[in-house]
């Protein structure tokens, strides 16, 4: 009884903490424009079953890709042990879902081997991180904290990993001395319960409450750090790849305000149309200077992304040794967001602190070394859009600060006066046709 | 018997006038029209049309720019600007299908116009070759290359922007020739470094070009024909085979080239 008192305690505390990080997120989430309206629900789940529960697109990469794959399919299998142990937390019962028989042998068995495939995996990349020099791991925005909380998340994965084989491990010897029935099958596991043939009941028992308390709690604790480590990814990757942009990568989004201007200044009787209820809009401010002005979908973007470099190693800017790193436009969302997000939801949107997005921390030069060749956005493992958001800010440098590259300037110019980027004359636009011969056979 | 012909190009307000519909626009761009070296693709694809007897007529001096650079630069005002004027035009002539040798013109027609109601079918030149070889309209069957070996560079706004890997492989793949890839190609090829505006600026600070670093892709496969599917990326190609001292060695065509090349044209 006091077992199940404690867990419910720390269960509360758990989805306590949880929902109160919940609340302030979707507080930040109001604060972004709308992206796009969630519509093709067949084509979310499709790729959604595609990319993130088939790991495709990490498999662009394959030997690494497929060692993700691996931990994250073991993930979603140890996830039925996990609501097991709330159960028998709650209730007071030992391995509760027993009765689903063989669906059980096969699910947990399945469980304890990716327990150790996960553990080993985890080392692997532990070492990969700390002692193997990867270069997209690299780069100015991968500060020291950033590789301490990759390395932490690694960690308590980890501790979670040993903590799952010590309980079954030690369910086994602690059942079989106290003569209980063993519920489902344990191939890892068993091999480690026969390495400790001597114990007492006693010891097996506190072993074996011991890891699944440590597991347990370790999962609760992991579940309230996860919001505040780039390792959200484990909640946010799932939904962001469902909410996908599901157009094609050439396609920028419409800006339907300029829409509107255009069309009154090519058809003038329309500005005598009246306008329709509630479409007076406040006035908006063209792209995105700062972070209240990147959509929902960006910043979900933000918190989905777990810094894995894949788009920067493969953007051609930031190959060739310019500032723009695709991830680092990413991060930076995230960044501002929880510095000036917070203070917004308190003190109203006027709010200003004399930063900037664009400026503090991401900059013009960044920004203008894109290609827009969608590299990154083809390489991200769950769909972020990189470069819709460098093109929203250069919206806003462009419409609103009339601050392009003097040579954009010039073609913008050449665009309005003769319709080409180039300065010639729109009527001579034929003279390539002028004295073209062919043999005819 | 071979007889030199000269390329009559039909322009649409003259087929309008006598109540003529052909059944493609081609969409030459602002590259097509006024880059000296783009201009032979230009000139090279209208032969292949010409050859084939199709029905097609071009905007000539009623055409303008797409507005894709303007956009993708951040002059949004500019780009709709030229989209609706465009619109209204093609729509004018009751456009149906368009062929264009742009991928950048491929993208922002199919992808973006449809926001401002353009209904019309968008078709890029390597889609439109690879269709008539399929349907053996086209036959490139010469040995004009058959000695050579080409290497295919992927425009990203075919490629990644619009998943057209196939079609422009299809169509080299028609002349006989030794195709080989590159080691980054497909969905993983390096852009030539002129989109999203960068053809029009000084590149920002860096070590490298982005153009070299693509054009060394291409001396890696020892090719010594590039071939292209965009007028940037012919550009940009061009210049890196000649920063190199490599421009008389490999050559870079527009696959429109290659074909019109195989058909001796």
């Amino acid at each position: 009884m006091i077992k199940q008192i404690l867990f419910a305690i720390s269960l509360l505390i758990t989805l306590g903490v949880f929902t109160y990080t919940s609340l302030k997120l979707i507080a930040l989430f109001k604060l972004t424009k709308p992206a796009f309206a969630v519509k093709d629900l067949g084509k979310r789940i499709a790729v959604t079953l595609k990319v993130a529960f088939g790991q495709t697109k990490i498999m662009r990469r394959p030997v690494i890709g497929f060692m993700h794959a691996l931990v994250w399919w073991g993930f979603l299998v140890i996830l039925v042990g996990s609501i097991e142990m709330v159960i028998d937390g709650l209730f007071g019962t030992e391995r509760e879902l027993g009765f689903l028989g063989i669906a059980y042998d096969i699910i947990f068995a399945f469980g304890d081997i990716f327990a150790l495939v996960i553990a080993l995996l985890i080392v692997a990349f532990l070492f990969r991180r700390i002692a193997m020099n990867v270069k997209r791991f690299g780069g100015v925005e991968m500060k020291h904290k950033s590789h301490v909380d990759a390395n932490i998340a690694l960690s308590i994965i980890l501790f979670l990993m040993i903590t799952l084989l010590g309980m079954n491990t030690f369910y086994l010897i602690d059942a079989g001395l106290a003569g209980h029935e063993i519920i489902g099958i344990y191939p890892v596991s068993q091999i480690f319960a026969s390495w400790f043939g001597g114990m007492s009941a006693e010891t097996a028992h506190l072993f074996h409450e011991a890891n699944w308390w440590g597991h347990i709690l370790g999962i609760f604790f992991f579940a309230n750090y996860l919001p505040y480590s780039k390792h959200f990814h484990v909640f946010m990757s799932v939904p962001n790849v469902f909410f996908s942009n599901l157009n094609p990568l050439g396609k920028m989004t419409n800006m339907e305000s300029i829409t509107k201007e255009v069309k009154l200044m090519m058809d003038p009787d329309a500005a005598f149309a009246e306008p329709t209820e509630g479409e007076e809009e406040a006035i908006e401010r063209f792209g995105v200077m700062d972070v209240e002005d990147v959509n929902w979908k960006n910043y979900m973007d933000s918190l989905a992304c777990t810094q894995c470099g894949r788009c920067t190693s493969v953007c051609p800017a930031n190959l060739t040794g310019k500032l723009l790193s695709p991830r680092k436009i990413v991060m930076n969302v995230r960044e501002r967001m929880k510095e000036k997000g917070p203070a917004l939801v308190k003190n109203g949107k006027d709010w200003t602190d004399n930063k900037a997005l664009l400026g503090d921390y991401i900059t013009a030069e960044e920004l203008w070394a894109c290609t827009t060749c969608n590299a990154c956005a083809q390489e991200c493992p769950i769909n972020i859009n990189q470069p819709a958001i460098i093109l929203d800010m250069r919206r806003y440098i462009v419409m609103e600060e009339s601050a392009a590259p003097a040579e954009l300037n010039s073609i913008f110019s050449n665009i309005e006066n003769n319709g080409a980027p180039w300065q010639f004359a729109q009527d001579d636009r034929m003279l390539w046709a002028d004295d073209i011969t062919m043999n005819q056979m | 018997m071979t007889t030199q012909i000269k390329v009559e190009v039909p322009l649409m307000a003259d087929l309008f006038a006598k109540g003529e519909k052909p059944e493609y626009l081609f969409w030459v761009g602002s590259a097509g029209a006024f880059d000296d070296r783009y201009k032979k693709v230009t000139q090279a694809f209208v032969k292949i049309l010409t050859h084939l007897g199709i029905s097609y007529a071009v905007l000539g001096t009623e055409e303008s720019s797409s507005g894709d650079v303007a956009r993708r630069a951040g002059n949004e005002m500019l780009y709709q600007m030229q989209a609706l004027m465009n619109i209204e035009i093609l729509e004018g002539y009751e456009v149906e299908k368009v062929i264009t040798c742009d991928p950048h013109v491929f993208n922002t027609f199919k992808n973006e116009y449809t926001d401002y109601g353009a209904k019309f079918e968008v078709i890029h030149h390597s889609q439109f070759l690879q269709q008539l070889i399929d349907e053996g309209k086209l036959n490139l069957d010469s040995d004009v290359f058959k000695e050579q070996k080409i290497t295919y560079h992927d425009p990203c706004y075919l490629g990644r922007a619009n998943g057209e890997y196939n079609a422009p492989r299809k169509v080299l793949g028609a002349i006989p020739s030794n195709l080989i890839e590159m080691k980054r190609n497909k969905s993983f090829a390096l852009c030539c470094g002129a989109g999203g505006g960068q053809m029009f600026k000084e590149a920002e600070k860096g070590d490298k070009e982005v153009f070299i670093e693509r054009t060394e892709d291409v001396l890696e496969t020892n090719a010594n024909i590039v071939a292209t599917a965009c007028p940037y990326c012919m550009v940009m190609m061009t210049d890196g085979l000649k920063y190199k001292n490599k421009n008389e060695e490999i050559k870079n065509y527009d696959i429109a080239e290659l074909v019109a090349m195989s058909l001796k044209l």
